[in-house]
């Protein structure tokens, strides 16, 4: 378990150099990997978080069975590993005879590469993480609806507010904690994004989906260049732990009751 | 208040279709991998595709189970993920226990060590633990695989946060029946930690049964790969044969599929507590 610390150690050793540091800043692949995550980040966190709270807002007013069969239904493709729903898509995402394509011909829209295009590879990945993921979020945001005490509701509705008006001046804002929470661990998790990655694009095409983790991955044990992906490593994790700290103190507001 | 109900019904009937077409379309995926891997295996790259199988045969899941090493990874995986487990589970149900209902110097200290160790992505640490698996000769072997694995500061939190929620006075009420500390922790703790040491292995059994990066980078010959990697080598060696590739990912699916309807209840719990942390 100590493990885990024992990186400050070997980073320690490797502190040699700040030569590792210097050839990453230098390296224009690497500045491509950041925008890349971040434009990954910038693309999922916002639909996936849309998605999970339009979803768990729609199945809010159902009865108990039914919140349930929802809950496990948009849950059950985060039992399945990321190596298979990468299989999935890019099966689904094939040009000449995936299913996307096929349903878009009966639309006039002409087979397209989806991950063979500097243009379209980021964001077919992106809709692949919205369209499978939320399933957790669901069950969470669910939970925190359920807390939220219904004097506040009946009080909302005695004073003529509307459905919509509710949910945006009660439900919303009561929910800050739990969104803070999920924005900050999504965010951590689409910086780590690596196996739809490997599997789908291996970074290409020209670059366009290389991530910062795929690139450590690539650095240390493609090319057993270790300085250098330490190095990489450490810049993600101090970009994990500014984003956390910014989303904590923009959204962390008290929640008053 | 006889045309307010029937809008809110209507409501209702409107979030019900766009509820069950979103879950349609998150569930499509795994629905075309069963279809594709039931065709034939000449017929999966027909188009255009058929939403059923015409003629479903279980011949692609044949082929992928006869291919070198299938039945090696399976048990690779298998055994991995229930060491980890199994480890995990006793481990961290005595660490989570002793923080829970133990005074000792420093223990809110390196409980605060455990608390930030859970905040550094696992790709941080990959090269370092890597490089410490190397020296010591771990590298394409069981304990490579398994070591790391039960290093679980998040399974510590978890069984620390179920078990301060049991009354002290059960612990003090074993004490004066006449138990030792062993069998305080045996005979009282562990059958009250039931439901927490299920959400734990649960979690802990699909983490590692789905693991991906650890397993790629540290094996190397293909009798010690997992499942995934298994599948992610075959999908490179036959990128167009579909059915087959179908075949081998509805077979990795299916475990967790099949344990995620029996415990249901646990996954859905488990999401909530492993969220709520103080």
């Amino acid at each position: 378990m100590v493990l885990s610390f024992l990186d400050y150690q070997w980073w320690g050793i490797e502190f040699v150099g700040f030569a590792n540091y210097s050839k990453v800043f230098a390296d224009p692949i690497f500045w491509k990997a950041v925008v890349n995550t971040a434009y990954y980040t910038l693309g999922v966190v916002p639909l996936w978080l849309g998605k999970a709270l339009i979803i768990s807002a729609l199945i809010f007013p159902f009865r108990k069975p039914l919140q349930t069969f929802f809950k496990a239904a948009f849950y059950l493709p985060h039992v399945t590993s990321a190596v298979i729903l990468s299989m999935i898509w890019l099966w689904i995402y094939n040009p000449p005879f995936g299913l996307l394509n096929y349903v878009l011909g009966f639309f006039g829209v002409d087979p397209v590469a989806w991950l063979g295009n500097t243009l379209t590879a980021m964001p077919s990945l992106i809709l692949m993480q919205v369209v499978m993921g939320g399933g957790s979020s669901i069950v969470l945001i669910s939970a925190a609806m359920n807390g939220i005490p219904t004097y506040l509701y009946e009080a909302a509705e005695l004073d003529g507010a509307r459905p919509f008006q509710v949910f945006m001046r009660v439900t919303l804002p009561l929910l800050k904690p739990t969104l803070l929470y999920l924005v900050v661990t999504g965010t951590i998790n689409s910086f780590q994004v690596f196996t739809n990655i490997y599997l789908m694009t291996r970074g290409g095409p020209q670059f366009s989906t290389t991530t910062i983790v795929y690139m450590i991955y690539d650095t240390a044990f493609k090319q057993f260049q270790f300085g250098p992906a330490s190095a990489m490593a450490m810049v993600l994790f101090v970009l994990t732990a500014i984003f956390a700290l910014v989303q904590f103190r923009w959204l962390g507001q008290e929640v008053e009751y | 208040m006889l045309v307010d109900d029937k809008k809110t019904r209507t409501g209702h009937y409107i979030s019900f279709v766009l509820l069950l077409g979103a879950a349609a379309l998150a569930l499509l995926p795994l629905y075309w991998m069963v279809v594709t891997a039931l065709q034939q295996p000449t017929l999966t790259v027909t188009f255009p595709p058929e939403w059923f199988p015409s003629n479903p045969t279980f011949l692609n899941f044949t082929r992928f189970l006869e291919r070198p090493h299938v039945f090696r990874w399976t048990t690779n995986s298998l055994l991995i993920s229930l060491a980890v487990t199994g480890v995990q589970v006793f481990t961290c149900a005595m660490a989570g226990y002793a923080f829970a209902k133990k005074q000792f110097p420093g223990g809110n200290f390196i409980f605060y060590l455990y608390i930030a160790s859970m905040m550094i992505p696992g790709q941080v640490t990959l090269v370092p633990l890597f490089l410490i698996m190397s020296r010591l000769n771990f590298l394409d072997s069981y304990w490579g695989l398994i070591l790391p694995g039960i290093a679980g500061p998040f399974g510590v939190f978890l069984m620390k946060q179920f078990l301060a929620t049991l009354p002290t006075e059960l612990i003090e009420a074993a004490i004066i029946d006449g138990c030792g500390e062993w069998q305080t922790f045996v005979r009282v703790i562990l059958p009250l930690a039931k439901p927490g040491l299920a959400v734990l292995g649960i979690f802990t059994f699909m983490g590692q049964w789905n693991e991906f990066l650890w397993p790629l980078i540290v094996t190397n010959s293909s009798s010690m790969r997992t499942l995934p990697v298994g599948l992610a080598l075959l999908q490179e060696e036959l990128p167009m044969q579909y059915g087959l590739l179908m075949a081998g990912a509805t077979f990795a699916a299916i475990p967790m599929i099949v344990i995620f309807l029996m415990f249901q209840k646990y996954f859905l719990k488990g999401i909530t507590v492993g969220a709520l942390k103080g």
